[in-house]
């Protein structure tokens, strides 16, 4: 688009309508979409390089024990291995690893606390070499009891899974096998279930889910020849990786490059690292890049899964159905090491009641160490499991009532204003009665869609091709159920992110190229970050430079946060370099026009441009051959911690609030589900891309529903060892399993938030889950306390 | 051993393949192919599926000495495949067959291994531009530029085997009701879109086709 | 590993002879499954996709035989009216990809109670026709299946086709799974009317250590239609009579609790699937009566 030849300082009027195209609010298309249906996006697994070794790890094939040797002299004589690596050969005093708190070892030391902790490295030419190395290493286990539940974690005789802790949360926990207890209390529970019509208490259980993100664990290190190494890797965190990195190689972080490759998917299965050392390790050894792919088998060990809980409720109400008190018990078993657990429970706790308004509240939570698989990070993020059971409960107390389940919940939902658990306000719209309202509204699908005039269409019935029923034992049921969740980072958490934007005339046109460490993971901020660009400087060319840590830390891709965060970095960067531009301009053309020093003024369209629309410059002229450039960190208000005795305090930043209604049929002999519709409402604040935001509602609420039907880890609970590693025995919906989605969107602006957006991506897998369920209780009218539903409950075998 | 077979048109070889080498292990380490993807390596997710002969599989399935003498089609080919079939009508290659009998025919000629593999693209590659999404230079096959309209590419880890899926479903069926198209890509798991945008992607391609005809 | 690529059967047949410890590769949906994830390394693999006449079947009077790699697909597309029961069992294969690739041989030589097709097999009737360089033989195949994952082949014999029955009645299939596609069986269950010989064949997956038909049932049914004169008269099956199948057909699994189910479970779930395999097939039968006497 060269510059039109408008004479300097003649205004031109600009019509409305003209404003740069593409940028927030238009549903762009995604930039890398054209690599991606190609197959020349190259994610961490694809990433290839001369002369380059295969790694692979040698997992223990027990969950606890003491290792008592370890001989690595066989598979070292292999023809092909390079090297063989185990604790004893990590280079620094710094051998473990962790999110918050550093307790998981590189590689095992003296003991193993989980089924497939890593024990030894190998590198070798080819993976079947590196596979049948790991195979000839002998370790010689000596196996100590496991613990896998609250009862044998906290015996007064129980092992410790971790001796001599000194965390910062030992201080306050019951047990050491306990990482971390939240209390939260406010008002007066007891003196308050006095006052209650009816009291409803429920237990109930929530499964161990997996993220299962298509592309498994992978990355290439390439050793540099600095004596650094180059780690192109998939994660949600650049700088939190290279954080953890960098001190167990002993290597500054400044030689510790890291580049983003692609990413396959994360819904938090990669807030920990992986095989990120391990690679590295290898090869700086070795003086070779090394490159590390999981398979499926052991993706299932390399990342941490869902916390499972045990959840205790008491909710009352009165009889005009207010509810008047909850109590509540949330018990996470975080597994062997302490990953994100801290932080689930804080989720779980402050956001245990739901998006009702309760004056009296008696909540704890707390997260376990047990010799379970590590749990941490799953979209969602403890707030998942909490909303399955308070929903559960707030059926189970309508129905003692006799009210409708969405009216007594509209009865009680919190408003812009309500008080949290925790003594904060919720200090921007909570249109949850609306949501609610509006996903009830809904038309409903059309009942036995399955009936065709050559009979029954077996892929629209529960069994699907499996053939199961012909309409037989079918009993259709209907759901609702509305969460909410944190966004952002909570409790006093530093939580900022860093854009770098730079502005120049390339080729006769204004490019804009925006520089983060934000690691797009096929949420779409790239998208985004593209069009807030075209928004704040008025180009329409925007280049989003590869994520590396040349630039400083975008923070993490989870809690919703990224379009929050790292756009608001980016939107803050914008301004700024419009500033730069602005003055250049003043000190350019500012004689010509008076409009340059009075005015406020704009870029849009490739011009500079007053608030009136009259047109000043074109940005081709401003610029000539000058760039600017910025490099600012941004970050959203302060949050602080939670009391830890009263759990009071201000430790969230925004909020997101989903509601769904599940249409489901139930093979009621054979207990098979289908779920025929899965309607969400839920206000985003402002959507930046509208497209994207139903696709990351979709996407959340599949996942939600995968965990109400069919999703879990088994661990078997005599051994600690899962069951179902693999995508035989760990199932996730097919398409013939999902439903049509139909996405109502509300746009009700939060004025903490940049454009008074809200981050989305959690909060539809929240209240998925519980309205598969509530529609399963009411085709079936069984209890149903535990998820996912199998069919031997429904059936009661 | 050594492994001759066809992709996307061209006649390739690999060299000291191990026999228990997939042929999606020697698309992508050996002939920088990676564009069929390794999501679990048994069958149960898609993400690797080509066309075998014309069929569609699991190439993680597929022990690399049975691709030898056969012609296989990979997202990296489909663009091409795609547009000859549109210009000769039906079926680009003859052999778009029902799956059955392999091909048997010779090996063809051994040539080197065309692709060199590299450094993916992992450091300078742009990513942005305001029209960047037509992919500038780039042919699509309908069914890849319906995927990026209808908003069907999140993380894409599944994109290729689903668009190898979906443009076969097509040519065999270009009129799917929604039950055919969930019927036929019943192979392939997305986990990041609940699905609704790729089936808006199939019913786009799939309406497109029909306008053009 | 060596992978050996036999040109024709009889160069299949030398190579086993030669290395009975060769594994048969064929659609390659299980046996790569156990070498990607390192659960098998053979000495030799035995490429089986160059002989062609395996994917070939034939139409005969009585049966069909069905060549061991004839793929799914096919068998859904062309074989639904002299198969349908393994057609039904074919479609609930795995997927699309695994349905064009596998094959019923490599469901009977990995023997695997899940297998889907053994219930049609079983329920049809049918023999294996099995073969090495000493011969050939047909084994029937309620002799087929002789333990958990094991087979009655020898150690030198590959499967060349297998010998089903025409169907001379309804036939049906049903398979639990706790997803709607792509979902291995927690059980599964076959039933085929024979009218020709008035008896009723059953199969049941996924429910014993092999696969097994339900002959106590099958025989207390063939009994109660006979003395009803059901096949003559086409009456509607009492729900007593129903029930008991069912019950019998419970009765004759002996499952055990595992990730995909309880034991309980799935001896509930296959009398259910009896129950309604013999309504579907059963009201076919009195259909097809009707509207052979209307036309006659």
């Amino acid at each position: 688009m060269p510059s039109n030849g408008i004479p300097l300082g003649t205004p031109t009027k600009v019509t409305q309508g003209s404003r740069t195209k593409g940028g927030i609010g238009e549903s762009t298309l995604r930039p890398d979409g054209t690599l991606k249906v190609t197959g020349e996006f190259a994610y961490s697994s694809d990433m290839w390089h001369e002369d380059m070794l295969w790694g692979q790890i040698l997992r223990s094939t027990v969950a606890h024990a003491e290792i008592v040797s370890i001989d690595t002299s066989e598979a070292l004589a292999l023809p092909g291995v390079y090297a063989v690596m185990t604790y004893d050969d990590l280079p620094t005093d710094v051998k473990n690893y962790g999110l918050e708190i550093q307790d998981t070892p590189v590689l095992a030391h003296g003991k193993v606390r989980h089924h497939g902790e890593p024990v030894a490295i190998v590198a070798a030419d080819h993976p079947e070499t590196a596979r049948r190395a790991a195979a000839k290493i002998k370790v010689e286990y000596r196996e100590l009891p496991v613990i896998t539940d609250e009862a044998s974690a906290t015996a007064p005789d129980a092992i410790l899974i971790h001796e001599g802790r000194d965390d910062h949360h030992i201080g306050h926990v019951p047990h050491p096998n306990i990482v971390h207890r939240q209390p939260i209390v406010r008002g007066d529970a007891a003196a308050a279930a006095a006052r209650a019509d009816v009291v409803v208490r429920g237990e109930y259980t929530f499964g161990m889910q997996d993220q299962a993100f298509l592309g498994p664990e992978s990355g290439l290190a390439v050793p540099e020849e600095d004596g650094g190494v180059h780690l192109y890797i998939a994660t949600q965190w650049l700088h939190s990786d290279l954080r953890q990195i960098a001190p167990v190689l002993g290597l500054p972080e400044s030689k510790v490059r890291m580049t983003l490759a692609g990413v396959g998917g994360a819904f938090g299965g990669r807030e920990d690292l992986s095989m990120q050392i391990h690679a590295c390790l290898l090869a700086l050894r070795t003086g070779k890049p090394v490159k590390i792919v999981y398979n499926r088998f052991e993706s299932f060990f390399g990342h941490v899964h869902r916390h499972p809980a045990k959840l205790t409720y008491e909710h009352g109400a009165t009889r005009d159905g207010k509810l008047t008190h909850v109590k509540c018990r949330i018990v996470l078993d975080g597994g062997a090491y302490a990953s994100a657990s801290p932080a689930v429970v804080g989720n779980a706790s402050s956001l245990g009641v739901g998006p009702y308004v309760v004056d009296d509240v008696d909540i704890e939570a707390i997260a376990l160490y047990t010799n379970n698989p590590p749990c941490g990070a799953m979209r969602g993020f403890g707030a998942v499991q909490a909303c399955f059971a308070y929903e559960a409960q707030m059926d189970k107390v309508a129905a003692e009532l006799g009210l409708d389940p969405v009216e007594f919940r509209r009865l009680n939902a919190m408003e812009q204003g309500t008080l949290l658990p925790t003594g904060q306000p919720v200090d921007s719209p909570a249109p949850v009665a609306e949501i609610l309202r509006r996903v009830k509204a809904m038309p409903l699908p059309p009942e036995r869609q399955w009936e065709s005039s050559e009979g029954a269409d077996v892929r629209q019935l529960p069994g699907g091709l499996s053939n199961t029923t012909h309409g037989e034992g079918v009993v259709r049921g209907i759901g609702y159920a509305v969460g909410i969740k944190n966004v952002g980072f909570s409790e006093g958490f530093d939580d900022y992110s860093t854009a770098r934007v730079r502005m120049e005339v390339i080729a006769g046109e204004p490019v804009a190229t925006v520089h983060t460490a934000m690691a797009e993971v096929g949420q779409g901020g790239v998208t985004v970050h593209a069009q807030i660009a075209r928004t704040e400087l008025g180009v329409s060319q925007v280049t989003i430079h590869p994520a590396n840590t040349q630039v400083g830390s975008a923070g993490s891709t989870s809690a919703s946060r990224q379009t929050y965060v790292t756009g608001g970095a980016v939107k803050n960067s914008c301004e700024l370099v419009r500033e730069k531009v602005l003055e250049i301009g003043r000190r350019r053309f500012g004689s010509y026009h008076p409009a340059w020093a009075t005015a406020e003024l704009l870029l849009e369209g490739g011009k500079v441009v007053t608030d009136g629309g009259e047109v000043l410059a074109d940005l081709v002229d401003v610029l000539e051959d000058e760039s600017v450039e910025v490099e600012a960190e941004w970050r959203h208000r302060p949050t602080e911690p939670f009391d830890l005795r009263t759990g009071q305090g201000f430790g969230h930043v925004q909020y997101s609030f989903a509601a769904h209604r599940a249409v489901v049929e139930v093979d009621t002999e054979l207990g098979l589900v289908k779920v025929i519709e899965l309607a969400c409402a839920q206000d985003v604040g402002k959507a930046l891309n509208p497209l994207s935001v139903i696709g990351q509602i979709q996407g959340g609420t599949t996942q939600g529903l995968g965990v109400a039907v069919m999703e879990e880890i088994i661990v078997d609970p005599s051994t600690a060892k899962v069951r179902n590693p693999s995508f035989t025995d760990y199932l996730i919906p097919t398409i013939l399993d999902t439903p049509t989605i139909p996405v109502d969107v509300l746009e009700l602006a939060d004025e903490h938030a940049p454009y008074g957006l809200r981050g989305i991506g959690e909060a539809p897998t929240l209240s998925s889950t519980p309205a598969v369920l509530a529609a399963i209780r009411n085709a079936t009218g069984l209890e149903l306390n535990r998820t996912p539903v199998r069919p031997e409950h429904l059936t009661g075998t | 051993m050594r492994v001759n077979f066809t992709v996307n048109g061209r006649p390739q070889e690999a060299d000291d393949v191990w026999e228990g080498e997939s042929l999606l292990y020697v698309l992508r380490e050996r002939l920088g192919l990676p564009g069929s993807k390794n999501a679990c390596e048994q069958g149960e997710c898609g993400s690797c599926t080509v066309r075998l002969d014309g069929v569609p599989v699991c190439s993680c399935l597929v022990a690399a000495g049975q691709a030898e003498g056969r012609d296989v089609v990979t997202v990296e080919g489909l663009a091409e495949y795609a547009r000859q079939r549109a210009e000769h009508g039906g079926c680009s290659t003859g052999s778009c067959g029902t799956p059955g009998l392999p091909g048997l025919e010779g090996t063809p000629a051994a040539g080197t291994a065309g692709a060199s593999p590299s450094l993916g693209g992992a450091d300078g590659r742009p990513t942005g531009g305001a029209d960047s999404h037509t992919g500038e230079g780039t042919e699509l096959a309908p069914i890849q530029q319906a995927f990026i309209d209808a908003g069907a590419v999140q993380c894409g880890f599944c994109t290729p085997g689903l668009l190898v899926a979906a443009d076969e479903m097509l040519e065999r069926n270009p009129n799917p009701t929604d039950a055919d198209i969930r019927e036929a890509l019943s192979g392939n798991l997305c986990r990041c879109t609940g699905y609704e945008k790729i089936m808006d992607a199939v019913r786009l391609a799939a309406a497109r086709q029909g306008e053009a005809v | 590993m060596d992978f050996l690529r036999p040109a024709s059967w009889e160069e299949a047949l030398a190579a086993k002879a030669e290395h009975p410890t060769a594994v048969p590769i064929a659609g390659g949906t299980d046996v790569m499954v156990e070498i990607n994830f390192d659960h098998r390394r053979p000495e030799y693999l035995l490429d089986l996709n160059r002989v062609g006449d395996l994917y070939e079947w034939e139409v005969g009077e009585e049966s069909v035989r069905l060549g061991a790699s004839v793929p799914y697909t096919r068998i859904m597309e062309n074989l639904r009216a002299e198969l349908p029961g393994l057609a039904l069992a074919s479609h609930t294969v795995a997927s699309p990809q695994i349905r064009n690739r596998g094959g019923v041989g490599g469901n009977l030589g990995t023997a695997s109670p899940a297998g889907d097709a053994h219930p049609a097999l079983l329920a049809a009737g049918a023999e294996v026709e099995a073969e090495s360089v000493r011969g050939t033989r047909r084994i029937p195949i309620d002799d087929f299946y002789t333990g958990v994952k094991r087979n009655a082949l020898a150690p030198d014999e590959l499967i060349r086709a297998v010998h089903i029955k025409k169907a001379d009645g309804p036939q049906q299939y049903s398979k639990v799974g706790t997803r709607n596609a792509m979902v291995i069986a927690v059980c599964a269950f076959g039933l085929a009317l024979h009218p020709r010989t008035r008896t009723v064949r059953t199969g049941i997956g996924s429910a014993a250590p092999t696969p097994v038909r339900a002959k106590t049932a099958e025989e207390f049914l063939n009994a109660a239609l006979e003395e009803g004169g059901f096949w003559d008269n086409g009456k509607i099956i009492a729900p007593s009579v129903a029930k008991q199948f069912a019950d019998l057909c419970a009765a004759a699994s002996s499952p055990i609790d595992d990730v995909r189910g309880t034991a309980s479970y799935r001896r509930h779930a296959v009398g259910v699937m009896a129950r309604r395999t013999l309504t579907w097939t059963w009201e076919s039968y009195r259909g097809a009566r009707r509207t052979a006497k209307g036309a006659a």
